[in-house]
């Protein structure tokens, strides 16, 4: 049986991306905007306008071009902050690099999406791949880069080989290679895939994993401004952070901050998942309203209340209804409210779900992907996951909550990188909100037991 | 043994990196031998590691390092299933149960067979087209009812009977 047999037999399985990001429900796109799945390829993109703000950057457009400290300031303007999760202001983090470094200097795209609930990366990269290209080229000019790889998680195989493709499209248009466009800038830029391995995701782990070892993460500092790929200046920024620039550049960065809210510039993909009638991406300006939002996704189904939202992935702590359904989408409405908008990734869930059983699955999660470095995580984890597991399975002892809010504590500021906390957060914020599910299930444990 | 196409296809990955540095592609190599053989044998490894130029030993902590190498044969078709939170509220455990009644199989284990290999996954990016499953961890499917997945093995069962 051949390869091609295989894809042949397995065609009818596939997503269009009818449901996730061509269902016109969007607010004032700019990265989704027009897309329908069959116009990703590069002169679909220039009929868009891109490439655009490459021209214009390096003056091939008959314009006097751009400097690096205009993109920067221009970028700081713009009210941009990193898609990844950490939501850290992209133009700060661009002007951290070193500007006189005489080596190579890189620029990493963080496609390794694999925070539960986080889908966006992969609409954007299967139906615009040629805005993260451009996106990447902008950096590499900004940052004075002349390479750059993009990290794409290993289990969107289709995305990285579509991403290939689109790179032999700009390499041979001569948006990407040696002396772009006629400028003298020169820029390399290679896709680069992962195998199964949550952690990849965290940017020095990514970077290990780059150069071809286990991906355990770094300490930091130093940052990789400082040291990073193979021990160079490095810039690592998440695929929906580069797909944002372009607009910015065609369209100013006060445009951009005031399609959003202060502080809070832009559009941000919202992926959708669990108790709604359209789960999908949807991109809306910063600060929509969350019922907004549910509204776009089809709301509840018939017969069911909202009962909780995770409004940034499974690291992020959970919000009961009462509160998110106050909150507008945007970094500091969610932090103001206790939680973090983190990836986007909003995971509904409705007035049937057991919190129990939820946060035995992420606990199990976060101890199945610790890579084992740091003696908190390695062990905590596990240890929250047994106990959770066994107050679910009606084994739950007396001290269970308290044993819970003990370790989360422990874990949390000990560890190298942040999966540490992502694990221990929404443990806490569960018994904070739903203590009482918990309670339930340890008191009818006892009472059975007696 | 890795034939002449197969060290073509090493070459490119290569390609992509700064000469004294070979290693990176490590991850792309092992799994085009997984893609061609099945699973990541020693033997692969050791080859690996010479055309990489580096330890044998650092290959095979790559290899189990990451979750989707296979470090043993799997079956013909290796069908890997979300379960993470946000699949598993829209079926994501029914879809892996369905398959294990299906295929009179418990998650982690092949077919008397040799046709089907059953894992349970972590997200797989994919979250909103729950059930999502990976086949042979290059192929998504998306929406996978108990019809579509009735539907999946019977297709894989045909094609695979050849
Ligand atoms: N998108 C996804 O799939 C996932 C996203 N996350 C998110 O990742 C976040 C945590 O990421 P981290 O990288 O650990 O956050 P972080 O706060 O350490 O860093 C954020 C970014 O800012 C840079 N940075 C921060 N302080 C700096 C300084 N003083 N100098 C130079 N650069 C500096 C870092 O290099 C990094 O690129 C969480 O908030 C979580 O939401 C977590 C898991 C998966
Ligand atoms: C465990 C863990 C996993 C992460 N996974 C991702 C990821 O899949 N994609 C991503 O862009 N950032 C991820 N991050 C955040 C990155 O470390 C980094 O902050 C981000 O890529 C920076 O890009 P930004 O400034 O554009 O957000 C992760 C962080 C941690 C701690
Ligand atoms: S916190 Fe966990 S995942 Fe992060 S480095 Fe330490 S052990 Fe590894
Ligand atoms: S949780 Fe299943 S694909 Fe993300």
């Amino acid at each position: 049986m051949s390869a091609s047999n295989l894809k042949d037999v397995l065609q009818p399985f596939k997503a269009g991306g009818q449901q996730t990001c061509f269902h016109g429900r969007h607010i004032e796109p700019q990265i989704y905007a027009g897309l329908d799945g069959s116009n990703w390829h590069l002169k679909d993109y220039e009929a868009r306008g891109g490439y655009q703000a490459l021209r214009k950057v390096l003056g091939s457009d008959g314009g006097t071009g751009m400097t690096q400290d205009e993109m920067i300031a221009m970028l700081k303007e713009s009210g941009l902050r990193g898609r990844g999760g950490a939501g850290f202001p992209t133009g700060l983090k661009w002007s951290f690099m070193p500007r006189n470094f005489p080596g190579q200097k890189y620029v990493v795209c963080n496609s390794d999406e694999g925070e539960p609930g986080t889908c966006k990366d992969r609409d954007i990269l299967m139906f615009n791949p040629h805005i993260v290209i451009e996106g990447m080229i902008l950096g590499g000019y900004t940052m004075g880069a002349s390479a750059g790889y993009n990290y794409i998680h290993g289990e969107i195989f289709e995305v990285y080989e579509r991403f290939e493709e689109a790179l032999e499209e700009a390499r041979a248009a001569g948006y990407l290679g040696d002396d772009i466009l006629g400028s003298g800038f020169s820029f390399q830029l290679h896709a680069h895939h992962g195998f199964g391995a949550y952690i990849c995701g965290e940017e020095t782990a990514l970077l290990e994993s780059l150069e071809g070892k286990k991906g355990q993460p770094r300490f930091k500092p130093p940052f990789p401004a400082s040291f990073g790929l193979f021990g160079k200046p490095t810039t690592i920024n998440n695929t929906e952070t580069f797909a944002a620039v372009p607009w910015i550049v065609r369209n100013g960065g006060a445009a951009y901050l005031a399609c959003g809210k202060p502080n809070n510039g832009g559009t941000k993909i919202f992926s959708v998942s669990g108790d709604v009638q359209r789960p999908g991406n949807y991109e809306v300006p910063m600060g929509t309203p969350f019922a907004t939002l549910l509204e776009l996704a089809g709301g509840m189904r018939p017969g069911r209340t909202l009962k909780a939202v995770i409004p940034g992935g499974s690291s992020a702590p959970v919000l009961p209804a009462a509160i998110v359904n106050e909150c507008t989408m945007d970094y500091d409405s969610i932090a103001k409210a206790g939680s973090m908008l983190g990836s986007g990734a909003v995971i509904v869930m409705d007035d049937t779900r057991c919190m129990v059983e939820s946060l035995a699955r992420l606990s199990y999660f976060y101890a199945h992907e610790s890579c084992g470095q740091c003696t908190p995580c390695r062990e905590g984890t596990g240890w929250l996951s047994r106990v959770v597991n066994r107050i679910l399975e009606g084994q739950g002892r007396p001290g269970d909550l308290d044993l819970l809010d003990n370790v989360a504590g422990n874990i949390m500021g000990r560890t190298i990188c942040a999966l540490g906390d992502a694990a221990a957060m929404p443990v806490r914020a569960m018994l904070k909100h739903f203590r009482h599910e918990f309670e339930a299930k340890i008191a009818q444990a006892q009472a059975s037991q007696t | 043994m890795i034939t002449e196409a197969t060290r073509a296809r090493f070459a490119r990955e290569v390609a992509k990196y700064p000469p004294e540095r070979k290693q990176s592609a490590v991850m792309a190599c092992l799994s085009i031998v997984q893609q061609e053989e099945g699973y990541v044998s020693q033997e692969s490894e050791a080859v690996i590691a010479e055309v990489l130029e580096m330890p044998e030993i650092a290959v095979h902590e790559v290899t189990t390092f990451y979750n989707m190498y296979n470090q043993q044969p799997v079956g013909r078709f290796k069908l890997a299933v979300c379960t993470n939170l946000p699949c598993q509220l829209r079926g994501g455990k029914e879809a892996l149960h369905h398959l294990e009644e299906r295929l009179k199989v418990h998650m982690g284990e092949t077919t008397v067979d040799g046709m089907f290999t059953l894992q349970q996954c972590e997200c797989l990016g994919a979250c909103a087209d729950a059930p999502v499953m990976l086949v042979n961890d290059r192929d998504m499917c998306s929406f996978m009812s108990n019809e579509r997945l009735d539907q999946l093995v019977d297709a894989l069962r045909t094609e695979g009977g050849q």
